[in-house]
């Protein structure tokens, strides 16, 4: 770990940027940036070549479904707009921030707080209850613990699990194991959301009610980067991508970014009002190191 | 992450585990109480053979006839001499040997045997000797009185015995005033010394103790040979002079023909500092052996944590992918490494000083201080070194790599 960022870090968690609250529209700024990206394994005769040269960028408040056939590329993709890894070339602005470069304490520095991720086998701490897997990314980010709990309990909340909060995962079904997850993911308020075949584990009843609260939390202004393989989940998003052999094939947008996801009903009745809570109540614990906004 | 969430999260990784945890716990409990047990029972034994020695008189000297070496006279050889009252007289003499406080004669009768009415029994010893004796061999009456000079004097029949002779002559009856035989001959029971107990080669117990005068009538023969001499010294720091001048007393009438002495001398105070030092080496090796199970018990802990690590490899990478840094996994490890060392040495502790205080093979263990801070500090130490790599190789996974662990 660098010795020197360390402590900004620490600095810059203390004194929590007063404007860098909830991911508002700011037009004219993407919100994420790819420039020729590229991802190489390997070397010479038996490098694999898993991206290349993927160029697109993302605005705030958009819902992206990334499609394509296993082998396209599109776990590397989401690897990389994850920040679980780093391209071998091209360019990634997350929020201002060029990832590309980061080293490891930066990067999970900028997971943190930037980026909510959700998985396809939800990806709990087993015999952790769901307000600990919650309060997880927060405790990472050193919030204090009563601020932790107030967040977390208004997370889980929104996502309508209020009644499981002091559950085991293993005390729940399919779809609210998601849910949980999804309340982990969005209680920093992170920039981004993305979700990795978030409904490939779930029956068609906990499907629709996972896509319900993509559609709100989307509805709510929070951005959406889902990857998928199934083409009744990406007709509820906004814009879809297409990926094959690590080439961006197409590029269609089915709603426009200011507006409603395809498909969302208006009034959820699954969610319960306080959802819109997390995206007003609280700011994003993020502020922008100078060394990341750089 | 602060200290007191990692400790959390540590105490949270112990309790899910509950069996593992306790398993990992024994090892280390082992060692520590092992540690604390072993150097208490070397400690204990130590101390009570310092005891008994200390309980023979450690301002003491025996003489001896013969040559070196602890065994009773046997030489033949020419210039041999026996030792009798001129060499008490002698020593006796404190213009010469003005480190000497008494000098006691013994002289011990074989196979004597001891009778009152129909009860029988063979005493261990059957010695004549002065008043002096008690007070250099630090014997006292339990009951009546030691033999006197007066009774030496006037060739007293009287007998002073020691509790074991007691209880197989008398039982419960109270023996003053009575009348033993001893070989036949009547002797009137004037005192019952306190108890000695065993000195691990025989019952000090098993004793019939007459005046010389009367052992010589009736017991020993009229020779004149004493087995023994027993002198006192001055003070505990005296012992060597005293030492020194009754050999120098006894080299002119006893010497073999080669001029070495006819006689050997028993320091009881460096007989002291010999076994103290073996005893000493005795425990440092019961010590060594427990630091081993403690070592034992320290892998026992990297064991347990690698398994931790590689079962919790999916729980590592979404904590990484949440925004876990290096130094929180690594935390997060290390302090469930030491939180289960320092409940293990806890309890380790626990049992040392619950096991220290039976006896164990006959010794009772003297817990020291020392050793159980020793033990419980090199415990939790033990177990922090050997969580360091499983906590180190936690913090490396990448994210990536961990999450795709099944």
């Amino acid at each position: 770990m660098p010795a020197s960022p360390a402590g900004s870090v620490a600095g810059s968690v203390a004194e929590r940027e007063p404007d860098g609250g909830p991911p508002a529209p700011a037009a004219g700024r993407p919100l994420m940036v790819l420039r020729k990206v590229s991802k190489v394994y390997g070397a010479g005769e038996i490098a694999v070549h898993a991206l290349r040269s993927v160029d697109f960028t993302v605005e705030r408040g958009d819902y992206i479904a990334i499609m394509g056939s296993s082998g396209s590329g599109k776990s590397t993709l989401m690897h990389l707009i994850g920040c679980l890894d780093v391209p071998t070339s091209g360019q990634y602005l997350l929020d201002r921030i060029d990832v590309s470069g980061l080293d490891d304490f930066e990067l999970s520095y900028v997971r943190n707080r930037k980026i909510g991720l959700v998985f396809q086998s939800f990806n709990l701490i087993p015999r952790t209850t769901v307000l600990r897997n919650v309060e997880l990314p927060l405790v990472y980010a050193r919030v204090p613990r009563a601020e932790r709990r107030a967040r977390a309990l208004e997370a889980i909340a929104s996502v309508g699990l209020s009644d499981r909060a002091t559950h085991l995962p293993s005390e729940l079904s399919g779809g609210q194991q998601q849910r949980a997850a999804i309340a982990r993911a969005i209680v920093t308020n992170p920039v981004i959301l993305l979700a990795d075949e978030p409904t490939g584990n779930l029956d068609s009843v906990s499907t629709h009610e996972i896509l319900e609260l993509f559609a709100h939390l989307n509805l709510l202004g929070r951005t959406i980067v889902m990857i998928t393989h199934e083409p009744d989940v990406a007709e509820r998003a906004k814009r879809v991508l297409h990926l094959a052999d690590g080439e961006l094939v197409s590029d269609v947008r089915q709603a426009p970014v200011g507006g409603p996801p395809p498909g969302a009903s208006h009034a959820p009745v699954a969610l319960p009002d306080s959802a819109a809570g997390t995206t007003t109540k609280w700011p994003a614990i993020s502020s922008a190191r100078p060394v990341l906004g750089a | 992450m602060s200290a007191l969430e990692s400790l959390r999260m540590a105490v949270q990784g112990v309790l899910a585990n509950r069996l593992r945890s306790l398993l990992t716990l024994l090892g280390i409990t082992i060692g520590v109480a092992s540690v604390i047990i072993l150097v208490a029972v070397g400690r204990g034994s130590a101390v009570s053979v310092q005891t008994q020695i200390e309980g023979l008189g450690t301002n003491m000297l025996t003489i001896q006839a013969g040559g070196r070496g602890f065994g009773r006279a046997r030489s033949s050889a020419a210039g041999f001499t026996f030792l009798t009252m001129n060499d008490v007289k002698a020593l006796s003499d404190k213009a010469v040997a003005p480190d000497i406080k008494t000098v006691s004669p013994v002289a011990q009768a074989q196979s004597v045997t001891a009778t009152h009415g129909v009860a029988t029994e063979t005493p261990g010893q059957v010695i004549g000797t002065t008043a002096s004796y008690a007070e250099a061999r630090k014997e006292s009456v339990a009951e009546g009185t030691f033999i006197t000079a007066q009774d030496q004097t006037d060739h007293a029949r009287v007998a002073v015995i020691g509790p074991t002779v007691v209880a197989n002559l008398f039982g419960s009856t109270d023996p003053l005033g009575q009348t033993i035989q001893l070989n036949g001959s009547s002797f009137q029971v004037e005192g019952v010394l306190k108890s000695k107990g065993s000195n691990g080669i025989q019952d000090q117990d098993d004793i019939v103790i007459v005046p010389l005068s009367t052992a010589q009538d009736l017991l020993v023969g009229q020779s004149g040979q004493l087995s023994q001499i027993i002198i006192e010294a001055k003070s505990s720091g005296a012992v060597n002079n005293a030492d020194a001048e009754a050999t120098a007393i006894l080299t002119p009438n006893h010497s073999n023909s080669d001029g070495t002495a006819a006689f050997n001398i028993l320091n009881q105070a460096s007989l002291l500092q010999t076994t103290s030092a073996s005893n000493h080496t005795f425990t440092v090796l019961l010590a060594a052996v427990a630091a081993i199970s403690l070592l034992v018990g320290g892998i026992g802990v990297m064991n347990i944590m690698l398994v931790t690590v590689t079962e919790r490899t999916r729980e590592i990478g979404i904590r990484k992918a949440i925004g876990a840094r290096r130094s929180d996994i690594l935390g997060q490890f290390l302090t469930e490494a030491v939180l289960l060392s320092i409940l293990g040495g806890v309890t380790g502790v626990v049992a040392g000083l619950i096991g220290g205080r039976f006896k164990i093979v006959g010794v009772q263990p003297v817990i020291e201080s020392y050793s159980v801070l020793l033990a419980f500090g090199v415990g939790v130490a033990v177990g922090l070194f050997f969580g360091i790599y499983p906590a180190n190789r936690a913090a490396s996974l990448t994210p990536i790599e961990a999450l795709r662990y099944e």
